[in-house]
Formats: structure tokens, C-alpha cells, sequence
């Protein structure tokens, strides 16, 4: 029995693996560069024609002069785009709760006098260590902060959060977030275009 | 629980149950042979592979003669992607140089795609060239989920057919359910996909200058990212499809180039259920009692519903250890708030628990979120889908013929109680059904807590544990759990990349995959020889609501009874420690 099965398994195996493993990712391919090139090449952000991150990846910031992300939990380096981790902390693990009192001590001692409970998103690591966003209520937290360091308005701070900010897809799905690298990009723009029209 | 969790939750469910019928009737023209709209270019193609590989497209195999023409197109899969991924160093399409991998972790990656498990002991990003991606796992997240699909519709078949010898023709089945279900419902996702941001070129890694440099572990100053790209949109697509879930990045579905948006999350949850809900109805169609479909349906939903409500219910509660840190875990308009740690911020806690029920409840395995850092019931609950079996949606194809299994079962305890021949579908179930049926039911089950016993007692091996405490076991009890029922997600922790866990994993996957099929179509076979006795006063209709709640209530028993010990000494536990301490 095993014999008249032989050649119908070993030809249809590799006729099956070119159009499923050959032509079927060359053909997604080809439509999606010309129907969405810059998305399918991974909706990269350019400063000066150099490429200075991707709109989905989220990178490391501590500096206080700029809004914070989600804690990322890759090695060797946070935000390591080409080995993506979570933390895969428990709930009852030590580490864990030591983690988030680090990142409340370093929240607080940026800005000593924000008494406000600290939104859950930013003392936590994300599920892929790459999160671009935080959310809406993240952003706000680290508004007075930013604006303080910067000289800058807090309206002015807000409307660059509000610029880079997502809503729900319909307003029902998902959750609305702000992306960090963005509105941190904004950031250090407004401050050139501030000192040129000095 | 805010508004927007349950409408999020509703506007989910209704679209899975909104896309059965139309799907479901499509699927049953394809293996009814009829014209299913497609036919003009992919007939074509599909006699040109019967014309090559000499298969005879109206030759009628016996169960026997179908099982060993599957087990040798599976056999040949594991041999090929085994040897892709050791040779991959020396072959094409590797920008970023990956050398050849070791041979217990190809070996489990190999039996992983080929039984539709999709386990995952390495780093997509990390380990594996485009070229295994594509030619290796990709055709085997088509054909494994093919096979599955195959095997349901033989089954089907032992249904309607009288007194017939044959249960249908294996590469027939395999190649149009490829052809004509799999491929252009994953053309079209794929497109959509990219066009929310998913990954598809072939260009190498991308390098980006950062904005802050950022100290690496050792102190140094890195000034670059590097960003890893591939032909993703094309895997993920077949891979929620499939409900194979192995992803093209580490992270799976929450890698932002896998999963950028709402919307693309969206699709890809609804993905998952989408096939395993319609065969529901494609059987119902099939067996011409559509009500019998739907009951198998109604059934998988009274699962299912609590469940998702729990587990968001849990998520949404956050974790009581932050409470008197200052820190807001409460929903608002301006944050998802409950326990974030391992979620991300774009789906918050709804669309991760709605996915996490979703992956486990079906045998996807596809994560968004890291269910080893789940409250300690909301993660019970996905791990305890698993342990049901994969029945409530299960695997495409392997999630409804189990399913099948628990009906016979069912049929056959109603039968006794009310002193009648058990029948199902006019076809009488007898002692070789319910031996066969019952191996369905025991295997899994000896894989999952046997293998966990082994796992914590065997030397050496307790290093691979991550959390300590009630937790640490949690990892071992998931891994056999999802292994042992072909479902692929992870307690992720666990350093399962270990010689005893991938070889382990892969033989618990290898026979939870097989050692059900084989019975299967056994019984398949054993049912087409059997005359369809006619409805009378003592046949037990199985198309009422009371036949619903005593199927579920079977399958609850049997999952319920079987893992209550071992979830008592990991979640349970775990729960009543992070509440009083």
C-alpha cells in the first residue's frame, strides 16, 4: 500500500510547496510593494533622508526632557528590534514588583512634584518589548514634566500629544494610544524651528 | 468590566457566528465536488497536480489506505522542514546569515509545524532563514491544516455513506481544501494585512539611527536599531487561518510588525475562529440537518462565552500586589488600565484576553499578549481550554472530529441511561466506535499529566522553570498542556530550547496529532460500512437544546475531572497566595 501512495505524496508534497511556499509569498509580495511599499518595508520615519526608526517600533527613552514608553524587557539592549521579548514575569514574582517600584522611584525623581497615581502602561513591560505606544493617560502624566524641562507651554506640549494620538479603529476597537517616537520627534523639531526664529 | 469591553467582546463573537453560514456553505460545495466560484483558473491548476503526481481524483480510498497516504505526506513534511532548517546556512533567500540549527530543536520545530501545533522553542528573528520560513513553515501551516480539514470530511463521509468500503480519496481532499479554502481566503487577508503595516519584502534587517542612545547590558553606548523585517504578512496570515499560530517574529501576533493596529488585530483574532466555526456548519450542510451543526456550534459557544467573560473579568481586576504602589489600574477613557505587564498598550486588556481565549480555545496557539504573566485565573482559563482537548473550535479540521468524539461519547452514556442502541446521524454506535472514541478522550489527557510529571521530577530540568513558586509548575503544566493537545502558545518563561523539552514536546505533539487521527478514521471507516438505520420513537434526537447542555456538560466532566488536581497546584494555588499576602 505504502508504494502506490509514493509518487501521488513525494510530487503533490512539492508541487504544494511551490504554489503555497513559492509563488503564494512571491505574489503577496509583489502586490503588497506596489500597493503599499512603505508599509510592507516597515513604515520607516525619515530625518534628513536617514532613516531615524520605524512608526511601529518603539525605542528606549529616559531622558526626562522626552515622554517615556513601555518598559522593554530584550537583551542584550531595551527595544532590541531584531530579538522582540516580553518579561514573562508572574504576577507573585519579586522581580516583578521590584521592577515596577525601580521605574515609580525613577518616574517620581524626574518630577518630584507630580503626586498623581502613575497609569499602570508605563510601569509595565509590554508583550513584545517593541511598543511604540502608550496610553492617552501615560502621555498626560509625563506632560507637566516635559513641558517644565523644555520651557514649553503645557497646551503646547498637549497638542503634540493630541497630533500623535490614536483613536479606537471606529471608535469601538482597540484602545487609543500615543505614539512615542513621534510626538518625541515633534519635540526636538519645535525646539530647532524655536531657536531658529530667535 | 466598562461598556467597551463587552461591546468589543460582542462585535467578536457576532462576527465568527455572522461568517459561519456563508464560509460553511462554501467549504461543503468544495468537497461536494461542486463548482464553488473559484473553479475557472484553480481547476486548472488542480488537474495538472493530479496529472503530475498520478493521483487518480476519483479513485476511493479505504480508511486504511487514507491514513497511511496521510501519515506519509506528513512523514515526507517532517523530513523536509527537518532538513531545510539544518541545511539552511548553505541554501538561498538567508540575508542575515543564520547558520544551521541544532538537531533537537529542528526536530522539534519540524513535528511543531507538521502536527499543526506550532510550538515555538526558538526566535523566529533569531534562528531561521526567510527561505525555512517560507518553503519550510509556511507549506506546512497550508498542508497540516489541509490534513486536518481532510480528515474531517472523511469522517463526514463515514456519516452519509451507506454500507460503502471507502471513505474518500486523501489527495483530493488535501489539495482542494489547500487550493480552494486556504489560499485565496489567505490572499486576501495577507493585502489587507500589509496595508495596516505587516512586514512582507525580502530586503535584509533595516538599520535606523536612534533618537536616544541607549546603554546595552554591559554599559556600552548603542547609537542603532536594527529592525527585523521578512516576508511576514504571507506566514501570519496562514498561520491564523490554519490555526497553526507560529509566528514570524519571537513575540508572534504582539510584534507590532505582525499585529500594527486595532484593525489588523482584529482580522487576525477573527481569523482564528473563523474556519473552525463554519466547519460546524459545513457538517450540518454535509449530513442534510443543518440543526446538527448548529448544536455542535451552540455547544463550543457555551464554552466559550464564559470563558472570554472571565478572563477579561480577571485581566481587567489588575494585579492587587500594585494597589498600594500609587499606580492607577483602573479602566478610564484615557487608559485600559488592569494588568498590563505583558500586554500592549494598543489592545489593552479586552483585545488580549479576547485573543487569548480565542487561540487556546481554538488549537491556533498565536499569542498577543504573554499569558505567563496573566493574573493567576486569567491565565487557568486559556490553559484550561487547552485541557478540554481543543474541542471548543480546536484546530481546523482536528477541533471539530474531536468534538465528533465527545458527541459519540455522549450518544453513547444517553443510550445507556434510556436503555436504547446509541445512534448518531442514523448510524448505530457500537463497541469499536466508543473503544476508538475513548483513545481520543485518554490520550491526551496521559500525554499532558504524564509528561508533566516526568518534566518535574526528571534531573536537570527544573533550570528551565522562570517563576518561582506555584507558577514555575504553571510553565511545566502549560507546555505539556499545549504540546499534548497541538495547541503552540507558551507559558513563555520556560526555557523549553533544552534537548529533554524539544525532544519530549515533539513526541507528545507527534502523537497527540496522530494517535487521534488514526481512530478517527477508524471510526470513519467503521461508520461508512454501516447502514442509516431510520428515525423511530427510540432514537435520541440530537438537535435539541437538551442534547447541547448534556454534550457540554460531557466535555466539562471529562476536562474538569481530569486536570483539577494538577491546575490546584499551580494557578489555584497561585491565586490564593497573591490575595493574602
Amino acid at each position: 500500500m505504502i508504494r502506490e501512495h509514493m509518487r501521488p505524496a513525494i510530487v503533490s508534497f512539492l508541487l504544494l510547496t511551490i504554489i503555497t511556499g513559492i509563488l503564494y509569498p512571491l505574489s503577496v509580495t509583489g502586490i503588497a510593494q506596489v500597493l503599499f511599499r512603505e508599509r510592507a518595508n516597515g513604515s520607516l520615519i525619515y530625518r534628513d533622508e536617514n532613516p531615524i526608526g520605524s512608526l511601529l517600533i518603539g525605542q528606549h527613552f529616559d531622558d526626562p526632557k522626552y515622554f517615556w514608553g513601555r518598559i522593554s524587557s530584550t537583551s542584550s539592549v531595551r527595544f532590541n528590534a531584531a530579538s522582540s521579548s516580553g518579561s514573562n514575569l508572574g504576577p507573585t514574582n519579586s522581580v516583578l514588583t521590584d521592577a515596577v517600584k525601580v521605574r515609580i522611584e525613577a518616574l517620581r525623581a524626574a518630577d518630584p512634584d507630580n503626586t498623581s497615581t502613575i497609569p499602570v502602561d508605563l510601569v509595565t513591560s509590554s508583550a513584545s518589548g517593541l511598543d511604540p505606544h502608550i496610553s492617552l493617560a501615560a502621555a498626560y502624566y509625563q506632560i507637566p514634566r516635559v513641558a517644565r524641562l523644555r520651557g514649553l507651554s503645557q497646551e503646547t506640549v498637549k497638542s503634540m500629544v493630541r497630533k500623535h494620538s490614536y483613536n479606537r479603529f471606529l471608535g469601538l476597537i482597540g484602545e487609543p494610544v500615543v505614539n512615542v517616537l513621534k510626538v518625541n520627534l515633534d519635540l526636538d523639531s519645535y525646539k530647532t524651528e524655536y531657536n531658529m526664529d530667535i | 468590566m466598562n461598556w467597551n469591553n463587552v461591546i468589543q467582546g460582542l462585535i467578536f463573537l457576532t462576527t465568527v457566528v455572522l461568517l459561519a453560514k456563508p464560509l460553511g456553505i462554501y467549504m461543503a460545495r468544495v468537497y461536494e465536488g461542486k463548482p464553488a466560484g473559484l473553479n475557472v483558473l484553480l481547476g486548472l491548476v488542480e488537474r495538472w497536480i493530479y496529472r503530475l503526481s498520478g493521483i487518480y481524483p476519483e479513485t476511493s480510498m479505504s480508511w486504511k489506505g487514507y491514513a497511511m497516504a496521510m501519515m506519509l505526506f506528513n512523514g515526507i513534511g517532517i523530513a523536509v522542514v527537518y532538513a531545510l532548517q539544518r541545511l539552511q546556512a548553505y541554501l538561498p533567500l538567508n540575508p542575515m546569515s543564520m547558520p544551521g540549527v541544532a538537531p533537537d530543536l529542528a526536530f522539534n520545530i519540524a513535528v511543531s509545524f507538521a502536527t499543526n501545533t506550532n510550538w515555538q522553542s526558538y526566535g523566529g528573528e533569531t534562528t531561521l532563514s526567510y527561505l525555512t520560513q517560507m518553503v519550510g513553515l509556511t507549506v506546512q501551516n497550508f498542508v497540516s491544516a489541509a490534513t486536518g480539514m481532510a480528515i474531517l470530511v472523511a469522517l463526514i463521509r463515514g456519516f452519509i455513506q451507506k454500507q460503502a468500503e471507502t471513505i474518500g480519496n486523501f489527495w483530493v481532499d488535501l489539495v482542494r481544501t489547500t487550493l480552494y479554502i486556504l489560499l485565496p481566503l489567505s490572499m486576501v487577508l495577507a493585502i489587507l494585512l500589509v496595508s495596516q503595516g505587516v512586514v512582507q519584502t525580502f530586503k535584509p534587517y533595516e538599520k535606523v539611527t536612534l533618537l536616544q542612545p541607549v546603554k546595552d547590558g554591559n554599559g556600552a553606548e548603542v547609537q542603532e536599531q536594527v529592525l527585523a523585517l521578512g516576508p511576514a504578512a504571507s506566514q501570519i496570515t496562514i498561520k491564523e487561518l490554519g490555526t497553526n499560530g507560529g509566528g514570524f517574529f519571537n513575540v508572534n501576533s504582539a510584534h507590532p510588525f505582525e499585529n500594527p493596529t486595532p484593525l489588523s488585530n482584529f482580522l487576525e483574532v477573527v481569523a482564528i475562529l473563523l474556519i473552525p466555526a463554519a466547519l460546524c456548519y459545513t457538517f450540518g450542510y454535509m449530513v442534510k440537518d443543518k440543526r446538527q451543526g448548529w448544536v455542535l456550534l451552540a455547544a463550543m459557544l457555551i464554552i466559550f462565552i464564559p470563558c472570554l467573560w472571565s478572563c477579561i473579568y480577571f485581566e481587567q481586576h489588575g494585579n492587587p500586589l500594585f494597589n498600594s504602589l500609587g499606580i492607577n489600574q483602573k479602566a478610564t477613557a484615557f487608559q485600559p488600565g488592569g494588568n498590563m505587564e505583558g500586554k500592549e498598550a494598543r489592545f489593552g486588556i479586552v483585545n488580549s484576553a479576547i485573543w487569548a481565549v480565542a487561540t487556546t480555545a481554538a488549537s491556533n496557539g498565536s499569542v498577543n499578549s504573554m499569558h505567563d504573566s496573566y493574573t493567576p485565573l486569567g491565565g487557568l482559563i486559556p490553559m484550561w481550554l487547552i485541557q478540554l482537548g481543543e474541542v471548543v473550535f480546536g484546530g481546523v479540521g482536528s477541533g471539530l472530529y474531536g468534538m465528533i468524539a465527545f458527541v459519540i461519547i455522549a450518544v453513547f452514556i444517553a443510550g445507556l441511561m434510556i436503555g436504547r442502541t446509541p445512534e448518531y446521524l442514523g448510524k448505530k454506535i457500537e463497541t469499536y466506535e466508543m473503544k476508538m472514541a475513548s483513545l481520543m478522550i485518554l490520550i491526551p489527557p496521559a500525554l499532558v499529566l504524564a509528561g508533566t510529571a516526568v518534566a518535574v521530577i526528571w534531573p536537570q530540568t527544573k533550570v528551565s522553570i522562570f517563576n518561582p513558586g506555584p507558577h514555575g509548575f504553571s510553565e511545566v503544566l502549560y507546555a505539556f498542556s499545549s504540546a499534548g493537545n497541538n495547541n503552540g502558545s507558551a507559558f513563555g518563561g520556560l526555557s523549553a530550547n533544552t534537548p529533554f523539552y524539544n525532544i519530549a514536546l515533539g513526541l507528545a505533539m507527534f502523537f497527540a496529532r496522530y494517535w487521534l487521527a488514526i481512530p478517527i478514521l477508524a471510526i470513519a471507516g467503521s461508520l461508512s460500512r454501516k447502514k442509516i438505520v431510520p428515525v423511530n420513537q427510540g432514537t435520541l434526537p440530537t438537535h435539541t437544546p437538551l442534547f447541547v447542555v448534556f454534550l457540554v456538560m460531557v466535555v466539562l466532566i471529562v476536562g474538569a475531572l481530569t486536570f483539577f488536581p494538577a491546575l490546584v497546584l499551580g494557578p489555584i494555588v497561585e491565586h490564593f497566595i497573591l490575595h493574602h499576602s
